[in-house]
């Protein structure tokens, strides 16, 4: 194995490179670009035996992408925010075909207004797909968790399609070491794909994705989704461990930092994860009991994992980096609901909300919430949501506004 | 060592430059250096619609430990300014966090001692001239490379070979006669600032114990008249000054010029407006230095000028005062 510095986006390819996939259908789109034009390159070059096709939108990349994996090859393919949304149509689609294949999101918040920086309102807004989501802190876990997602995908107790997420700018972009698995140590861990009966052939024709009508065959279907993706939380663990055996670094469901013996614990996902772990090591240098809790797998949600890791706790500060307009933090509703009936006492939940639109956390941010909470568990009840704006923003905001003419008062000119 | 590894020492580093003059680069010759020495290390570009010209940034962390802080650096041990009119533009943030123990290396011909006096800066300064003068515009581009060797000598901790390791690991694509251009302009700075060898210091980062609260807000409800994304004035944009992104301007010679308009019709940004003459007028607020009218212009009418070789009283009201 060999250390280099990669960017999230080169992780990713390396990942489809090393996963052998065999097709790639893409669309550009920015913060993803990169990775379909790094396989591009190596297609180009001769390192990888694959074949790019570029469609003319992320529906028909998804369609195809869909197609080919129910012939049997390994697919591979990558999208970001308004290209994931252009293309939901055929998620929910695909993945009812039980057509198993990895997707890289590079999350980016959603328009209007438009940005290019990183939220996860893309993601979640695949969250009840049918693909299963592996959120990822580091690039690093980018590669390794393409790699896994191969084998989850293809899954004989899951065969759904899988997508890794990474966060734009902070992980696209950002350039950090990553040890490059050696092919050949790889080969045991990636073979034996046995594609099953999901051989579409000219001469064997089959029909997928058959009208069903009367909601009974639909419930069946829709429900054996369900449990297929619910297997995929043993399965996840199983292969992690196959991967852990290959290359040492070992994988689960959600990871714990420094949080067996905590009190308080952020629970947050994606690559802000590991500032909340700078903080975590600040904040137990001035003598606060604080860790983290951070979801990998999200579908299929690991409900008991999370359950028995935030057992005992006094205070969890869920940190969402995404918005139910109207609701609140998703985050925040899932592990709450994760512990609701679990005959624990339960912690004081504090929901914040806070990097939307690539807004950056500040580590006095993460010292503020862990502060919040320890008062919130001193009083025995939690504040209202917050949203990590400060008074410096809004000034800044107002400024703008003053400049957009947005005074409420009057919509013409002058 | 159990303790420091909770809240390792960590090198934060920050370049500040325009598009095109090689600030990802020299990140990334900077972060490849720092992992040659063994170091952990993570380097990134932050730019947004990323243009030649405009104000660009990158930064590079490094340490001994694994790196879990991310994003933009508020805290920086050093900071490396490559284009020395950005410290005029308060909105290029180029001074963000920068406080008594930041270390400020700026490409200039002016002394340290005069810089500091000038900008008002508590922390040490250095200064180092990139490009020597006369050696042409076309060096612009290797700005980058000479910031990363003056970086890495000041840091202590990269040797010369580590330097030239970087720069043909990040540069060898682009092809021999390259990498020995970046060689000669990095290595030069990197001798230079032997004196100041290991002057930056890695930094703790930000205690949890007696930190500054972030100071939230609660935003009220505001009605859709206010609380839409809509921009209602109009003509907005004449107040982004994009003669700033300029590192050359195009200079009009009345004498050499026939009227043609050639110059107007082909300006992208349309800040070329004709007189009553027929003679080209050019706003240079807006004017970012596509020189696409030098090339354009059939009589040699139009001359590109390097910035900095533009005296001050020719520079009112094109933005670029200081």
């Amino acid at each position: 194995m060999k250390r280099k510095l990669l960017t999230g986006n080169s992780a990713a390819a390396w990942g489809a490179r090393l996963a052998g996939a065999e097709y790639v259908p893409a669309f550009p789109i920015t913060p993803q670009t990169e990775i379909i034009e790094t396989l591009a390159y190596w297609i180009d070059t001769g390192e990888m035996d694959c074949r790019m096709t570029t469609l003319e939108s992320e529906h028909s990349m998804l369609t195809a992408a869909g197609a080919a994996a129910a012939t049997g090859v390994r697919v591979f393919t990558a999208t970001s925010s308004q290209g994931l949304l252009y293309g939901m149509e055929m998620l929910y689609t695909v993945a009812g075909w039980r057509a198993p294949f990895v997707m890289v999101n590079v999350s980016r918040g959603l328009s209007s207004p438009i940005t290019l920086e990183p939220d996860h309102n893309d993601i979640l807004a695949a969250r009840d797909s049918g693909f299963l989501q592996i959120h990822c802190a580091t690039c690093q876990e980018v590669l390794d968790n393409v790699l896994i997602a191969y084998r989850l995908a293809e899954h004989e107790r899951v065969r759904l399609p899988v997508i890794v997420n990474l966060d734009g700018f902070y992980l696209s972009f950002t350039r950090e070491p990553v040890e490059l698995p050696d092919p050949e140590d790889l080969r045991q861990f990636l073979s034996g794909y046995d594609a099953e009966n999901i051989r579409f052939r000219a001469g064997a024709p089959l029909s997928e994705g058959v009208a069903v009508l009367g909601g009974a065959l639909y419930s069946y279907f829709r429900y054996e989704m369900h449990l297929a993706a619910l297997n995929g939380l043993a399965a996840y663990n199983e292969i992690a461990d196959e991967f852990a055996a290959v290359t040492g670094r070992q994988y689960r469901s959600v990871e714990g930092y420094r949080a067996d013996d905590a009190e308080l614990v952020f629970v947050m996902m994606g690559s802000f994860a590991t500032k909340a772990k700078a903080a975590v090591d600040q904040l137990r240098e001035a003598g606060m009991s604080v860790g983290l809790v951070r979801p990998i797998l999200l579908r299929p949600f690991p409900r008991d994992r999370i359950r028995s890791m935030l057992a005992g706790k006094k205070g969890v500060a869920v940190i969402d980096q995404n918005l139910s307009l109207g609701m609140g933090g998703i985050l925040y509703a899932e592990i709450t609901s994760a512990l609701y009936g679990s005959g624990d006492s339960l912690p004081i939940f504090v929901s914040f909300i806070g990097g939307l639109g690539g807004r950056d956390i500040a580590a006095e941010e993460f010292y503020e919430m862990a502060n919040v909470t320890a008062l919130a568990v001193r009083d025995g009840h939690a504040p209202a949501p917050r949203l990590l704006l400060t008074c410096e923003e809004l000034v800044e905001v107002r400024k703008l506004q003053e400049i957009a003419g947005a005074t409420g008062t009057s919509r013409g000119n002058p | 060592m159990e303790m420091d590894k909770g809240i390792s020492s960590l090198y934060r580093i920050r370049f500040h430059g325009r598009g095109g003059q090689g600030m990802k680069t020299a990140s990334r010759i900077l972060g490849s250096a720092f992992f040659r020495e063994g170091y952990e290390v993570q380097d990134a570009p932050r730019y947004g619609a990323e243009r030649r010209g405009a104000p660009i940034f990158a930064y590079v962390r490094a340490s001994r430990y694994p790196i879990n802080e991310r994003g933009v650096i508020h805290k920086p041990d050093l900071v490396i300014v490559a284009d020395e009119t950005l410290l005029a533009i308060a909105a290029t943030g180029v001074l963000h966090g920068v406080s008594v123990d930041t270390v400020l290396l700026i490409n200039s011909s002016e002394n340290a001692e005069s810089l500091k006096e000038r900008l008002h800066l508590s922390g040490p300064v250095f200064s180092f001239a990139a490009v020597a003068k006369g050696e042409g515009l076309h060096e612009l581009r290797f700005v980058g490379a000479a910031c990363a060797g003056a970086a890495a000598r000041l840091t202590g901790v990269i040797t010369r070979s580590s330097l030239e390791y970087a720069i043909r690991d990040e540069l060898s694509h682009l092809g021999d006669t390259i990498v020995t251009k970046n060689f000669d302009l990095a290595l030069r700075p990197y001798d230079l600032m032997a004196a100041q060898e290991g002057v930056v210091a890695p930094g703790r980062g930000i205690s949890a114990a007696g930190y500054r609260s972030p100071g939230w807000v609660n935003i009220p409800f505001e009605d859709a008249r206010i609380s839409a994304p809509a921009v209602y004035s109009p003509a907005t944009s004449e107040r982004v000054k994009t003669g700033l992104w300029r590192t050359e301007r195009p200079v009009f010679e009345a004498d050499l010029c026939k009227r043609c308009s050639l110059c107007a019709i082909y300006c992208p940004e349309n800040a070329i407006l004709l007189d009553r003459e027929g003679y080209p007028r050019i706003d240079y607020e807006h004017c970012k230095g596509c020189l696409i009218c030098v090339e354009q212009c059939p009589v040699g009418a139009m001359k590109a000028v390097p910035e900095g070789c533009v005296p001050v009283e020719k520079r009112e009201g094109d933005g670029n005062e200081t």
